[in-house]
């Protein structure tokens, strides 16, 4: 932020206050999603932390948001743009359902909105500081993709934000398959989430799987995954190197 | 129509509630030549009559693509007509590009009633003159609508508009119940026997007229004159059997047209009984 004596010159207040109008850096951070398509729609996961930098600070928090009738949307990154970009979907599913006319936005219209609302933000140098995961299903057709905040959008079979990118889409690589069932399909994210879990410093135990279907949304309880530290390698971490960690 | 003190102004109101401007407009819409609408569960196709300003002229574009999945068919004010064509290619275009999904039609049509009555609702503007019938696809299958320059807007199996538009009404009233679940062909082969109602014994001639298509699986496009002269042939080789469609008004009709029914040509239905003059 620059900041200048304002003597006599309008102009550079005014440059900054339009400077602090601006994104700069995120304050409030969730971690990874993790979402895999299956037999019978989508699966996604999260964990339910807020980062307030290094210190974990909101464990409560649900980075996976229901959507219309046949949407889900999961965010990392910036928690309060997470809620900005809630809130332009409610206005718009809002209309959509005024019209009532047996027409609604599905998976896919919502996913090319929201890309057209993060590029546009990120042309004007004040972007929503979010990587999004939007998932769906809708006459039987199951949709997912992302978008991240300098507007950069694509479909995929599994996507993974965040920390996720390097160390699930690894693992979703080599074991994901067309036609997961449920129980498979949540197993293969728990293993990514667990791995996350152990890597990555942002992360809590404390998850949800969100699941999505023609049906509708079910958002699971919150519960935590086993987790195994009594690794031989554990005990005497610098057994090699003394002094390291 | 006769003149009278409150039809100056679009704001002004009769003292029996009417809005004389606006019905004067919707008037224009019947000066202009016949456009036709029809539409199927999963087709609708739009036709009209190519009238043509003189012989030195080609004749007015009176069918527009709006969008893949949506036409317009006009009658009135051409230029009124074009504006608004402008004007839904905009929307379906916006709409595509935010949302990569095609504009639902009943929701265009909203859009364009609403600007329709605001013409009617403001001193310094007048109501459009055109009216126009839209044809188009959303995810509920096909539709057809009329929207009117008073801004109100009807969906419609089947309907005519413009100059002797009652003629082709009448021939579509018999048959609008078989429309719903009419192949493509037969619908096409509705739209061109209603366009001949129209012509009042004129032969009717492929170049005479101009015939679009839209469906499910099937982009909006014209259908080439080759196209529309073999469905033609195939009633038309039948020399005249039966007198032609009158107007509704009960003027006598002394000629049968050159134009004959030859019904046992006409797929699906025997009975079309003559039109009663």
């Amino acid at each position: 932020m620059t900041f200048t004596v304002p003597i006599d010159n309008g102009d550079s207040v005014r440059i900054a206050e339009e400077e602090s109008q601006r994104t700069l850096y995120p304050y409030v951070t969730g971690t990874s999603i993790v979402a895999i398509k299956y037999k019978d729609g989508v699966l996604m996961a999260s964990d339910m932390g807020g980062s307030y930098g290094s210190t974990l600070r909101y464990k409560n928090i649900e980075r996976v948001k229901a959507i219309g009738k046949h949407s889900l949307l999961g965010a990392s990154g910036e928690i309060s743009d997470f809620q900005e970009i809630l809130r332009y979907l409610d206005e718009l599913t809002l209309n959509d359902n005024m019209w009532d006319d047996g027409n609604s936005l599905g998976p896919k219209e919502i996913h090319n909105y929201l890309t057209r609302v993060m590029y546009n933000r990120r042309n004007k140098l004040n972007p929503l500081w979010n990587t999004l995961v939007l998932g769906g299903v809708k006459n039987g057709k199951s949709y997912l993709g992302m978008v991240s905040m300098i507007g950069v959008s694509f479909e995929d079979d599994h996507v993974a934000t965040g920390f996720g990118n390097h160390l699930a889409r690894p693992i979703l690589r080599d074991e994901w398959h067309a036609d997961l069932s449920f129980e498979d399909g949540v197993k293969l994210l728990e293993k990514c989430m667990r791995v996350l879990l152990y890597r990555d410093r942002s992360a809590i135990n404390k998850l949800q799987i969100a699941k999505i279907t023609e049906e509708g949304v079910t958002v699971s309880q919150p519960y935590s995954l086993k987790t195994f530290w009594e690794f031989s390698s554990f005990h005497n971490p610098t057994a090699g190197a003394e002094g390291s960690w | 129509m006769f003149r009278n003190q409150y039809d100056t102004d679009v704001t002004t109101w009769s003292p029996t509630g009417r809005l004389f401007q606006v019905e004067y407009a919707m008037e224009a819409v019947k000066q202009g030549s016949a456009a036709i609408g029809l539409r199927s569960r999963s087709h609708v196709v739009l036709a009209c009559v190519n009238k043509a300003q003189s012989e030195l002229s080609s004749h007015q574009r009176k069918i527009f693509k709006v969008d893949d999945h949506i036409g317009v068919a006009i009658a009135g004010l051409t230029a009124d007509g074009r504006v608004l064509s402008r004007y839904m290619r905009s929307e379906s275009i916006n709409h595509s590009f935010t949302y990569e999904s095609p504009l639902p039609v009943g929701r265009l049509v909203v859009h364009l009633a609403d600007k329709a009555q605001v013409c009617t609702q403001r001193s310094w503007k007048r109501p459009y003159g055109v009216g126009l019938l839209v044809g188009g696809l959303d995810e509920s299958g096909a539709h057809l609508y009329y929207n009117c320059p008073s801004g109100n807007y009807f969906e419609y199996q089947a309907f005519a508009i413009g100059s002797r538009s009652q003629a082709a009404k009448t021939y579509l009233e018999r048959r609008f119940e078989s429309f719903q679940e009419s192949s493509r062909e037969d619908l096409i082969k509705d739209a061109i026997l209603a366009i001949r109602e129209t012509l009042q014994g004129e032969t009717l001639k492929s170049s005479l007229c101009t015939v679009s298509v839209l469906g499910v699986d099937e982009a909006f496009h014209f259908l080439d004159q080759e196209s529309i002269q073999k469905v033609i042939d195939t009633f038309e080789k039948v020399p005249e059997e039966e007198e032609d469609a009158g107007e509704g008004e009960a003027e006598p009709e002394a000629a049968t047209g050159a134009a004959g029914t030859g019904e046992q040509g006409c797929s699906g239905d025997q009975d079309v009984a003559p039109m009663e003059i």
